[in-house]
């Protein structure tokens, strides 16, 4: 194993600081709990002289309910947040998503916004150095080709997080901290279709923390396609929030991940409003996945496959919280 | 470049010149000489290299050591005292949770931080906190037997 390249470790206390020293050094780098960082630095993945931890930040681990919204810091570990009485309680496609990342090992360091700010994969980037130069690498380092799609002149590795799509399902905010003080966006805008670009982060911002609305009598679930029981990240995800009234929809949001350069919202499933969850309701529901996600030979696991999958795993997901909500 | 690194490790607070780039595992087994802390994988894969965190499991290959600055470092050689193994490791050697011993160090430590948390864990707990830790001899059901037999406090002979 290769030593890491030499950089420097800078601890602020604050988030503002954090910000600040990111503008001082542009080829520096944020670290939360470093378990996707460090792999990615070991194996050469990412080069920077600079690492700025976040780990001493208090401001960004805090948890706090305001009336019908829930405010997580950046920093929250995914081990805090699957155990939240009010995450558990009310978001639950937010605490089954983060039960499902990596090990609970992983989970006790690993954060929320590490999560969001997950880098993209691929079966042709996420090797050693020595396996990558023997494929002659590929565009998204050191190489001019794609291995995916060698006549694209974009990348499509697939942005693997699992817990952006509860989030997207949920309507969730993201507050972004530059110089300039906070901007909300809503967490779709936080990100791009390009595995190489795939944060609309600006170089000198911090993802700080994440607003989610706590809607009543909404129902919600995360449904993930892997390889193995843990450790392993999704090859397809899917998270849906769902009210019912009586017999008919009332509103039904659906995200994936794994299966596109970015998490997707599902849209074009507004009409569903009203209508029961019929054979039609869920023709609906499958085509308007298909028409949304994009699986590439990111992984070795095929890729009609994962087009076959994805939908499933929504049916299957949709068909459990329609039985959820009833019984509320 | 090297900076001062203050924490505690095993119970001793302890003061080194560590590099920036070093990982918490680097620092255990090259710097202290705590070689029981195992490198299974190349980053984040097998879960051999678990330490314990302020009581929590971590990863020692994915964390950076200055990241654990000020905290409470727990590794495998900790857990024995005056030579004589803890409850747990003598239930792992009694029920033949170890083959080869390489994860051996890891899966310990996972499981003692389970069992302070959880003195009676069921199967399914066993094996939830030990879903990050790979074994390739073992098969899992002697390491699941051996934390079950120390937390049920059947007398694990000496
Ligand atoms: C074996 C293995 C299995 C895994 N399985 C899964 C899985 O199943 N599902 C999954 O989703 N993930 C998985 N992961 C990846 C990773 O563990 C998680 O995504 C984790 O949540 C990352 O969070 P972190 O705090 O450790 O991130 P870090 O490694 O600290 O950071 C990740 C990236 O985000 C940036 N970053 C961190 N915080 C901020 C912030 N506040 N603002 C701006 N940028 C920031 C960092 O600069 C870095 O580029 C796995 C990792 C390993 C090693
Ligand atoms: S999608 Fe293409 S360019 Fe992107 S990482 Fe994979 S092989 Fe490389
Ligand atoms: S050495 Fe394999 S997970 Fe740390
Ligand atoms: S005992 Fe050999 S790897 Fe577990």
């Amino acid at each position: 194993m290769a030593a890491l390249s030499e950089f420097r470790v800078l601890r602020p206390a604050s988030a503002v600081d954090a910000v600040r020293l990111r503008g001082e050094h542009p080829a520096s780098r944020f670290i939360a709990g470093g378990t996707d960082l460090v792999p990615n630095l070991r194996r050469g993945l990412v080069s920077t002289d600079i690492v700025i931890d976040l780990g001493n930040v208090g401001e960004m681990r805090e948890v706090q309910r305001s009336g019908d919204t829930l405010r997580l810091g950046a920093g929250v570990t995914l081990a805090t947040l699957a155990a939240d009485p009010t995450v558990r309680a009310s978001l639950p496609a937010l605490a089954q998503a983060a039960l499902c990342v990596a090990g609970p090992t992983h989970r006790t360091a690993a954060t929320l916004g590490g999560n969001l700010c997950l880098e993209t994969r691929c079966q042709y980037f996420n090797q050693s150095e020595s396996w990558r130069q023997g494929n002659n690498y590929c565009m998204k380092l050191a190489g001019d080709t794609c291995r995916v799609a060698p006549k694209s002149s974009r990348c499509y590795a697939a942005f693997s997080g699992d817990v952006a799509p509860a989030l997207l399902a949920l309507g969730a905010e993201v507050e972004l901290l530059g110089p300039q003080g906070i901007r909300r966006l809503p967490l779709a805008e936080l990100y791009v279709d390009d595995g190489m670009r795939w944060l609309a982060l600006g170089a000198d911002e911090l993802l700080f923390a994440v607003t989610v609305p706590l809607v009543a009598g909404r129902v919600s679930g995360y449904e993930k396609l892997r390889m193995r029981g843990a450790i392993d990240f999704p090859l397809a995800g899917v998270a849906a929030a769902l009210t019912r009234d009586g017999e008919a929809i009332g509103e039904l949001r659906i995200a994936c991940t794994g299966v596109s350069s970015r998490p997707e919202f599902v849209g074009g499933l507004d009409a569903l409003a009203g209508q029961p969850l019929d054979a039609a309701a869920f023709a609906t529901i499958e085509r308007q996945i298909k028409r949304t996600i994009q699986p590439m030979e990111t992984t070795t696991v095929s890729v009609p496959y994962r087009r076959r999958a994805t939908p499933v795993l929504a049916k299957r997901l949709v068909g459990r919280l329609w039985d959820e909500a009833k019984r509320r | 470049m090297k900076t001062l690194l203050t924490l505690s490790v095993n119970g001793r607070p302890r003061e080194d010149a560590v590099a920036g780039n070093a990982l918490l595992i680097d620092y255990l087994r090259d710097t202290l000489g705590l070689t029981g802390t195992k490198q299974g994988c190349d980053g984040g894969e097998c879960g051999a290299c678990t330490v314990l965190v302020d009581g929590e499991p971590r990863l020692a290959c994915c964390t950076l050591a200055h990241s654990v600055a000020e905290r409470s470092i727990e590794t495998i050689e900790g857990l024995s005292h005056e030579g004589n193994l803890s409850r747990l490791q003598r239930a792992f050697h009694e029920h033949l949770g170890s083959q080869c011993g390489f994860c051996t160090p890891g899966m310990v430590m996972a499981a003692e931080a389970l069992l302070r948390r959880n003195p009676q864990p069921s199967r399914d707990e066993i094996r939830e906190a030990l879903a990050g830790n790979l074994c390739r001899c073992t098969g899992y059901v002697k390491i699941i037997e051996s934390v079950e037999a120390a937390a049920c406090g059947s007398e694990v002979p000496a």
